[in-house]
């Protein structure tokens, strides 16, 4: 086993008397999908705010690469090198597509310069492209981002995610509210992606889930209740009475 | 969009500078008075940096009468009271200014919405009552006086300030250092984020903007440009009325910004051009102007959200 690259340690949030995460301890390898499974309210979303810096945990602590990440501002994380997409879409409406993901390169460069013009940052536009590229955007490049089909915008927030060229891929439902069709064309996609980088991945498809994961981690009320391969986690008895068994004919 | 008005847009943009001060130029013999001109140029550059915050932030203050206030009476006492140069005590009034709004943009930065607007009426509104009671810095509710700017040099030359010709191209030349550093603010990376923020502040966050750092800074670069607006204010009155911290400039700041149209780069000029014109016109007819101000300003934000300028350019481009 490999030295764990993104590592938490007995992590808990709690909103008001409400305990959304108890406890969880977890380790995550560098090249590996990880899934994060559980019923709605298991604290998936928590889970994942607190891995991106969104929420600071109300105990134990993140580490990434050795570094002690737990208090550190949201923003930094990207720079350090985590990034993530959104459940909701969270795209700029307004900006073409090219400068949804230009504006996002350009964060890692340049976010006070006032004197130099934007265009003149060659790279950051060629990374752009590049980006667009590989999730299949480029003949959408000038159009309004607002404009885009619902699995088109998906697939700019990846790219807008990608952008930074993170080691860790926090990926919150990629395929939500996606038709068959445009959900077999994500899962392509994260499938090249997963050969790159580090993602974790929250999803509700078990299907997908199980095709692409390495590992399964499985919360319930916060906890966490199994860790393991998707084959160990079909097996598991707790996992299949809390989760699985509500739904019927999964796989 | 056709081929030819995407050019016409794209040589309006690269140009907006340029074209910008060649329409101030023409300005004041296409207005009926000089008087008028002078007024646009200044509340041109407030609406202007305001439209800063305002229409590329996304930021809808309630407070920049503080800021232009700021200006204009730093600028003032430094002639009246110590003697300043002209030109020092417009550099004055503009850091004055900009101090300001780093206090208050500090203060008010990290609330949202309504409760940013809140916030920085209520710190405009102790400004003012501040300026109210230290009558002996700021002449409290009498206005400041006694700092009039008869000639001015300019390399070498003394030129006559009183007159309304030499006034006014002596302030645009403000005006166009106004367009130019706004502009250059716009299409810099700077720019880019500040726009990335007002789209989606969550996105902009997660890309790795500090977006608490970057709106205060455009709430400063805002503030510096109003307090700009202040000092030419002052030097055209020679006369600094307490009115100027109101709330109800801060009021008419934001209705020439959406008049004009925020968010585009000549909109707010056109708006304070709009607004002066309403007022002159309608003051001779009734002086219950302000209903007929409003009325009309009502079927703006329903019917025409871009403003006059913005619905033109969405016209060209269409």
């Amino acid at each position: 086993m490999s030295a764990p690259l993104l590592a938490v340690e007995n992590i808990g949030r709690r909103f008001g008397g409400f305990v959304a995460l108890d406890g969880v301890t977890a380790q995550f390898e560098p090249g590996k999908v990880t899934s994060i499974i559980g019923p709605n309210g298991a604290g998936k979303s928590t889970f994942f705010n607190v891995l991106s810096g969104v929420l600071t945990p109300s105990s134990g602590s993140i580490r990434f690469k050795g570094a002690d990440l737990t208090g550190t501002r949201q923003h930094r994380f990207v720079h350090l090198g985590i990034a993530r997409s959104y459940q909701i879409t969270n795209i700029f409406p307004e900006l073409s597509v090219h400068e949804n993901v230009r504006v996002g390169a350009q964060a890692s460069r340049s976010r006070y310069n006032i004197w130099t013009n934007r265009n003149t940052f060659h790279e950051l536009s060629d990374r752009a492209d590049a980006a667009l590229q590989a999730v299949g955007l480029s003949a959408k490049r000038n159009e309004t981002a607002k404009f885009l089909a619902h699995g088109q915008q998906r697939a700019l927030e990846i790219a807008i995610a990608l952008i930074s060229d993170p080691e860790v891929l926090l990926l919150d439902e990629p395929t939500a509210g996606m038709g068959p069709e445009e959900t077999r064309e994500m899962v392509a996609l994260l499938e090249t992606l997963a050969r790159q980088r580090t993602i974790l991945l929250v999803e509700h498809k078990m299907k997908m889930i199980l095709g692409l994961s390495d590992r399964i981690l499985v919360l319930h009320h916060g906890r966490l209740i199994a860790d393991g391969s998707p084959r160990e986690i079909q097996t598991h008895p707790e996992v299949r009475r809390v989760y699985l068994g509500q739904n019927d004919g999964y796989a | 969009m056709s081929r030819k008005a995407s050019d016409v847009v794209a040589a309006l943009t690269s140009w907006r500078v340029v074209l910008s001060i060649v329409v101030l130029c023409l300005l004041p013999w296409l207005l009926p008075s000089k008087a008028l001109a002078v007024n646009v140029l200044v509340y041109g550059v407030l609406a202007m940096g305001y439209n800063l915050l305002f229409g590329y932030t996304g930021l809808l203050s309630f407070g920049h009468a503080a800021f232009f206030g700021a200006g204009a009476y730093v600028t003032g006492i430094a002639i009246g009271q110590f003697g300043v140069p002209w030109y020092g005590a417009v550099v004055l009034g503009i850091a004055g200014g900009g101090c300001l709004a780093l206090a208050i943009g500090a203060l008010s930065i990290r609330t949202r919405g309504i409760y940013f607007s809140m916030v920085t009426l209520a710190l405009a509104q102790l400004v003012y009552h501040v300026a109210l009671q230290a009558s002996s810095w700021t002449g409290g509710e009498n206005g400041l006086r006694g700092f009039t700017v008869a000639n001015v040099d300019l390399f070498g030359w003394r030129v006559n300030f009183l007159d309304p010709v030499n006034k006014y191209y002596i302030l645009m030349a403000f005006a166009a250092l106004a367009l130019w550093f706004v502009s250059r603010v716009l299409n810099s990376p700077f720019g880019a984020a500040i726009e990335a923020i007002r789209e989606n502040e969550t996105r902009a966050r997660a890309c790795g903007y500090d977006v608490e750092r970057t709106k205060l800074l455009s709430f400063v670069l805002s503030g510096l440009i109003c307090a700009l607006a202040g000092a030419m204010s002052a030097l055209h009155l020679a006369f600094v009325p307490l009115d100027v911290l109101h709330y109800q400039t801060s009021g008419m700041i934001v209705m020439m910004t959406l008049l004009g149209g925020a968010s585009s780069f000549f909109g707010p000029f056109v708006g304070a051009l709009a607004f002066l014109l309403m007022e002159d016109v309608f003051s001779l007819w009734t002086s219950h102007w302000q209903i007929i101000v409003g009325s009309i300003f009502i079927v703006f934000v329903l019917f025409l959200p871009k403003g006059i300028w913005g619905t033109f350019l969405a016209k060209v481009t269409r």
